[in-house]
């Protein structure tokens, strides 16, 4: 009895110990599942088609082609392979501008006709419909039906989700916006901690670190959004008017609240690296006649190097993946930005503010879980990271 | 003084200058918030309902939706928490299950906040239909704070000596005895120390709560573990940045950041002087 208790709470425990596991595992099925259906949907939106004229050589537009040309910057069909005749947009309401509505009949029965009609007289013509008014015998030719294409995705230019006919999911603008803020936050946090760390580790006495130690920990307990908010009324409008811009939600104010909220991270893994140091390196170099701040140099920190690594890699990985201080700070312009004085938009603050607005189940949705993903494998690729910077140093052994 | 003095005077001293700029940062950012913020702070605000589009009235139903979320989520990640933390560290031996399981959790808490919030809304709120509710809410947040629960449990138990182990067992004790009467009794206060961390961190989260749990407005308190509630740090989050009117709506901002980071000042020093009466007792003993 007693034997078959002990093995029983050894199973419960270990079912429990195992959770973590279950967990990242079903995130990442969950994750991709939702995903991965963005390369299933079809580019032009549920329901509608693209339509040329027979007598029009082109046959199939890329996803930002038909974009450009309902936004009126492509005007020639020579622009995307055709011949040199202007572009004539058609909507579906426009056919009233062709056949008076009388014309339709009283059920609109013979929509479907006009429609093929216009679209087989007019050479020049695009026309984007909905599929339920096409007639079995509709004359006009359907451009090719692709799917939304992981190289469109990945390496695409423009994120206008929601734009219509055909969306635009390039994720390239975000994954440049959350690199820039990134960089630029460790840019400003690295030196910074370092300083601090090294402080902490060597030079300061008792009382300082007493009163330190637990000013980290507090700055590490603020909640994000707190921080944003901060950023809001303080950061932005004092980067305004420094710098005099239009706009003060720039990378720049994200960078600057994510320096300080990745200040904790970076303070307190380099310490513990520094702090790692064998005394008897430290009392060799001193003894050899260097001082303090020349053993610093040239004996801890190259010695703590692969710590002060892997705590570069967690503070960027927090930046990363942070969401709602950029959120609240960085204006949220999906551009790929130029200078750090712009507005960008990274992955996480994009899911946050777009979530809310995609119906579920739609392209727009998959393309944020794949935003997900994405934001998934980065920070996976970060944590192995450490983890190898970290085992190289346990393995050299001293 | 020659030259290598000199150079190490200079640089400690701007080590000590940027040690000194981070504490004031920290008391910048408290300070603002508690000096443009303690104005509003008031019975009316502490236990009313927001009025006029969010720029009047008080913001109990956010305290309330955020309580409801630290105790929800503790429910589900302290148990777990602890459990596997005596599993890895008195059961499982120095193993590949044990590796596997280390990395795992690491790995885990280093999975941004919002991924939480997509992978709580598709599993807890979709597919198994919890809807937008607590219970949504919490489990997200509580497999967020899972592996800050696992590894104070961790540390607590790996400072007890083996000597302690060794000395039950050899007294006939079973193993899960030596655990119950022994480890978890003396690891306890650092036990517990974790978990108050991880209520801190439960409490200001707001990317998982987005699409789990957090409602925009709600006239009213929840009533079961399937209703939606309002949370501290979204309410901040919408009045700070799409309220009907951002300007009116800034003194009540200011006064829920208030109230969120007393909660997180609140909690840190609770922690720690429960660290340290608990030190002081084993100590003594």
């Amino acid at each position: 009895m007693k034997r078959f208790l002990e093995k029983l709470v050894e199973g419960i425990l270990m079912i429990s110990g195992s959770l973590t596991s279950v967990a990242i595992l079903l995130i990442i099925i969950f994750l991709f599942k939702e995903g991965i259906g963005l390369f299933n949907s079809p580019e032009v939106e549920k329901g509608y088609v693209l339509s040329v004229s027979q007598a029009n050589p082109v046959n199939s537009l890329s996803p930002l082609e038909v974009k450009d040309i309902f936004d009126g910057e492509i005007t020639n069909w020579k622009q995307v392979g055709g011949t040199d005749e202007e572009i004539m947009i058609f909507r579906f309401d426009d056919i009233f501008n062709y056949y008076p509505e009388e014309e339709m009949g009283e059920n609109y029965e013979f929509l479907p006709d006009k429609l093929s009609s216009v679209v087989q007289e007019h050479a020049t013509i695009i026309a984007f419909l909905p599929e339920k008014y096409l007639s079995v015998s509709f004359q006009g030719k359907l451009l090719d039906k692709k799917n939304i294409s992981p190289l469109d995705f990945f390496f695409g230019k423009e994120w206008f989700p929601t734009s219509a006919p055909v969306a635009q999911y390039g994720v390239l603008p975000l994954i440049l916006g959350t690199l820039w803020v990134s960089l630029g936050a460790i840019l400003i946090a690295l030196p910074f901690g370092l300083a601090v760390a090294i402080y902490l580790a060597e030079i300061a006495d008792v009382r300082m670190r007493k009163v330190l130690k637990p000013v980290i920990e507090l700055l590490a307990g603020i909640p994000s959004v707190v921080y944003g908010f901060f950023g809001l009324v303080v950061i932005v409008p004092f980067l305004q008017s420094l710098f005099r811009l239009p706009v003060g939600e720039t990378a720049l104010a994200g960078s600057v609240v994510l320096a300080i909220m990745a200040l904790p991270t970076i303070i307190t893994v380099a310490e513990d690296a520094i702090r790692t140091t064998p005394r008897i390196m430290k009392e060799a170099s001193l003894g050899l006649g260097a001082n303090h701040w020349q053993t610093i140099y040239r004996v801890i920190l190259p010695y703590a190097r692969s710590g002060i690594l892997a705590a570069v890699v967690l503070g960027i990985g927090r930046a990363i993946g942070e969401t709602m201080a950029v959120l609240m700070v960085t204006g949220n312009a999906a551009i790929i930005p130029a200078t750090l004085l712009e507005p960008v938009r990274t992955i996480p603050a994009t899911i946050a503010a777009e979530l809310g607005e995609a119906p579920a189940g739609g392209a727009h949705y998959q393309s944020l879980f794949m935003l997900g993903c994405v934001l998934f494998v980065i920070t996976l690729v970060l944590s192995v990271a450490v983890e190898i910077i970290s085992g190289k140093r346990s393995s050299r052994g001293v | 003084m020659n030259k290598k003095n000199i150079i190490q005077w200079f640089t400690f001293g701007i080590f000590r200058a940027l040690s000194y700029l981070v504490v004031l940062i920290l008391f910048f950012i408290l300070g603002f918030i508690i000096y443009n913020g303690i104005g509003v702070i008031s019975w009316e605000f502490l236990t009313g309902f927001p009025e006029d589009g969010m720029t009047k009235g008080g913001i109990l139903p956010a305290i309330v939706g955020t309580l409801c979320l630290m105790a929800g989520s503790m429910i589900f990640a302290f148990p777990v928490g602890v459990m596997s933390g005596i599993y890895i560290n008195e059961y499982a031996g120095n193993n590949w299950a044990v590796k596997f399981i280390r990395i795992m959790t690491n790995n885990l808490s280093g999975i941004p906040s919002i991924v939480f919030g997509l992978f709580g809304m598709s599993l807890f709120v979709n597919t198994l239909g919890f809807g937008d509710s607590i219970l949504a809410g919490s489990l997200t947040l509580g497999l967020l704070v899972l592996p800050l629960v696992i590894r104070t449990t961790e540390e607590a138990m790996k400072a007890i000596p083996d000597s302690f182990r060794t000395g039950s067992l050899a007294l006939g004790a079973t193993r899960l005895q030596t655990i119950w009467r022994v480890i978890l009794p003396m690891a306890f206060p650092n036990i517990i120390t974790g978990l108050i961390l991880s209520v801190g961190r439960v409490s200001g989260e707001t990317a998982p709560i987005l699409f789990t749990v957090a409602a925009y407005f709600l006239p009213k308190l929840p009533a079961s573990i399937f209703d939606q509630v309002m949370a501290l740090p979204y309410h901040l989050y919408v009045i700070s940045t799409s309220g009907t009117d951002i300007e009116a709506s800034r003194s009540m901002a200011y006064g829920t950041a208030l109230v969120l980071i007393s909660i997180v000042l609140l909690i840190n020093i609770l922690a720690n002087s429960l660290r340290k009466y608990f030190g002081n007792k084993v100590k003594t003993n």
